[in-house]
């Protein structure tokens, strides 16, 4: 058992991995000599060298492009895109080229590759460093997306991801970059396509993703201490959707409350409400209720963010004023 | 313009013939390709490559059987020259169940791995990076492999060229960039939204690369500068970008009638055509018209057989459209 920041576990996920499959390769921009912007990949290249770990120029194409044609060919290479606003100028290469080319191809290619990538708010960069993109990702047929809450679940879940045959997109959020966790010793190895039950209640259900658990967390025990006792399911992975515990735990209080970072429209609570009433409508208690940022840019200031984002006080007042309505 | 001007090709005379096979198949299957779609058979778009063959022909003859290719949109030349048999790419294109990938990718993503085809790429210069990467993998595991990209002139103006050109120059990797300057974009021509003359020689300088232009409707030179650029390759000297001077006899995609070209351009360059050019030099070097005939014959036989057994390959099945979106062979996303 060691004390682990969230930044601590990526380097240790990929090195883990990399010790055990010659085949993992690393790839982005200041990731080698300088351990990644946001440190997340110290140590690396001390260790692995640099034929393994390699620094490339501010070419985001070129990178995705790179890790792709590398992992049609036999490597299963990690590439990190520092900040996931950049998504936007390689979005090709992720969107018409590595999540599609198995499907055209009728199986011919497959794509064992991960692209880790710095996400969401928190940090006052203002809108073009702090978006939460995973809906962009959700929506595209043939990638699979993967947003780890806590050390311990990065470790373990960056390992499952790098072992999987399929193209994961890895969505860290920055804003849990220096949290810190208990981390088992050993080598650690999750499972994609499965939520966690982090808390059972019995009032209502909160299903939240990535930097948006802990809050939950949070406000759940507020809302404990005024007596209303909810469930906190952590999504973990977007796609495979693991429907059969959330149905379950939603299905058990009756009522589904979503907290999702990303900006309202097509946020992924929208899948998840319309899955949820299609399937157990019957077992609702009342309305489904999604706590999101609202479809805005998100601005710079500390003020203005912490109003955009949800905060625990959103939370626990939208859960208590539905709750006794 | 410093075009390559000695020329020898293969140095054996078989190889000359089969690259002359290769070029007359080409020729002689989008000829075949473009009937059916006037008779509304070959759906959706497609790109032909008749008057580019030499370029496909020269590069397949020089390269060794596990190289890659990558090519665009307009891959049907490619695919066939690295030995794709033709039925499959026929059926492909007429969107039948015997098609190359069963119909699901059509004229623009042909692909066939055990050939060394990783695909058709129909979003400009995505694949010029994707050809680094597998080149880069090659470098990575030892092998001896080469990655050769395919792609057009207009091609030269999107950034993922110039992305893929720097990457490639500073990691030394095996890949050969082949410009195909067919002088138009789709109905543009390059040089007039183009800030020098030859967009892709002239920006590898650029990228610390040679200038190479050559005469692309010339197949014995295409097989020089790719068996040079190749060679260089192997021996680890890094990338190299090639611009081979050529012209599409025909429109961009199929309903094209290319009427925005002037009349003295296409007949400049169908005089030009690098098949009877090819011919002509092999009957000097000592080919005979009877071999020659007899090669034009079996092709046509073949294109022949093709198309029956292409119109004859039946509708894809509804079990095909859940499959393959993920390694394991589904489509699922949930449990
Ligand atoms: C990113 C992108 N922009 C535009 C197009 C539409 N488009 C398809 S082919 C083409 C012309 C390309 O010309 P060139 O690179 O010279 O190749 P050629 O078709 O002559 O082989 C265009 C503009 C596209 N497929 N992708």
């Amino acid at each position: 058992m060691a004390q682990l920041t969230f930044r601590e576990a990526i380097a240790r996920g990929i090195a883990q991995e990399m010790r055990r499959d010659e085949s993992v390769v690393f790839l982005g921009e200041d990731v080698g000599a300088a351990g990644g912007v946001f440190k997340g990949t110290v140590g690396l290249l001390e260790e692995f060298g640099g034929v393994r770990v390699r620094d490339t120029p501010i070419s985001e194409q070129a990178i995705l492009g790179a890790a792709m044609g590398a992992a049609m060919t036999g490597l299963r290479p990690v590439a990190e895109i520092m900040f996931a606003d950049f998504f936007a100028v390689c979005w090709d290469i992720v969107a018409n080229e590595i999540a599609k080319s198995r499907y055209m191809t009728n199986g011919q290619v497959t794509f064992p590759l991960v692209i880790r990538s710095g996400n969401g708010g928190g940090l006052r960069f203002g809108a073009q460093h702090s978006q939460s993109v995973e809906n962009w990702a959700m929506m595209v047929p043939g990638l699979k997306v993967v947003v780890p809450s806590n050390a311990q679940d990065v470790i373990g879940l960056m390992a499952a991801s790098i072992r999987d045959d399929d193209p994961v997109i890895f969505l860290e959020a920055k804003v849990l970059y220096s949290t810190k966790m208990d981390v088992a010793d050993g080598e650690i190895v999750d499972t994609l396509g499965s939520a966690k039950v982090l808390r059972q209640g019995k009032d209502a259900t909160l299903v939240a993703l990535g930097a948006m658990v802990p809050k939950a967390l949070d406000a759940a025990e507020e809302l404990a201490a005024a007596g209303i006792d909810c469930t906190v399911v952590d999504v973990r992975s977007l796609v495979p959707l693991d429907t059969t515990t959330i149905l379950r735990e939603v299905g058990a209080t009756g009522r589904l409350f979503t907290v999702e970072e990303n900006p309202r429209l097509c946020g992924w609570g929208g899948e998840l409400a319309s899955i949820v009433s299609e399937e157990i409508f019957y077992d609702l208690d009342g309305p489904i209720v999604r706590i999101t940022t609202p479809h805005i840019p998100l601005p710079a200031a500390d003020a203005l963010e912490d109003l955009a984002i949800p905060s625990v006080e959103r939370i626990v007042t939208t859960v208590t004023k539905s709750m006794n309505t | 313009m410093a075009t390559t001007t000695v020329t020898s090709g293969p140095t054996d005379f078989a190889t000359k013939l089969s690259m002359y096979r290769s070029q007359v198949a080409l020729r002689q299957f989008e000829t075949r390709a473009y009937d059916l779609f006037l008779e509304n058979l070959v759906k959706g778009t497609s790109h032909l490559s008749l008057g580019q063959e030499a370029i496909a022909a020269g590069f397949a003859t020089a390269m060794k059987k596990d190289d890659w290719t990558f090519a665009t949109y307009r891959g049907h030349a490619h695919t066939l020259a690295r030995g794709v048999p033709m039925t499959p790419v026929l059926a492909e294109l007429l969107g039948r169940s015997n098609g190359l990938m069963a119909g699901k990718g059509g004229s623009m993503h042909l692909t066939s791995v055990e050939h060394g085809v990783m695909g058709s790429y129909a979003i400009i210069g995505a694949h010029l990076p994707i050809a680094c990467g597998a080149a880069w993998s090659a470098q990575y595991r030892g092998t001896d492999q080469v990655a050769v990209c395919f792609f057009g002139d207009g091609s030269t103006n999107i950034g993922s060229f110039h992305e893929a050109l720097n990457l490639a120059a500073i990691w030394k990797l095996p890949v050969i960039f082949v410009c195909e300057n067919n002088l138009w974009m789709e109905y543009t021509r390059t040089t007039e939204v183009t800030s020098v003359e030859h967009p892709a020689a002239d920006r590898a300088v650029a990228y610390g690369l040679e200038r190479i232009v050559v005469d692309g409707n010339d197949a014995d030179a295409v097989y020089d500068v790719a068996s040079a650029a190749l060679q260089r390759a192997r021996a680890g000297e890094g990338p190299s970008m090639i611009e081979a001077m050529t012209y599409r006899h025909g429109g961009h995609s199929r309903a094209d009638p290319a009427k925005y070209r002037p009349e003295e351009e296409v007949a400049e360059w169908l005089a030009k055509d690098p098949i009877p050019r090819y011919r002509s030099r092999l009957l000097d070097e000592g080919a005979t018209e009877e071999q020659l005939s007899e090669i034009e014959a079996e092709v046509a036989a073949q294109v022949e057989l093709a198309t029956e057994e292409a119109k004859a390959g039946g509708v894809p099945g509804e079990d095909l459209l859940m499959k393959d979106v993920w390694a394991d062979g589904g489509s699922s996303w949930r449990n």
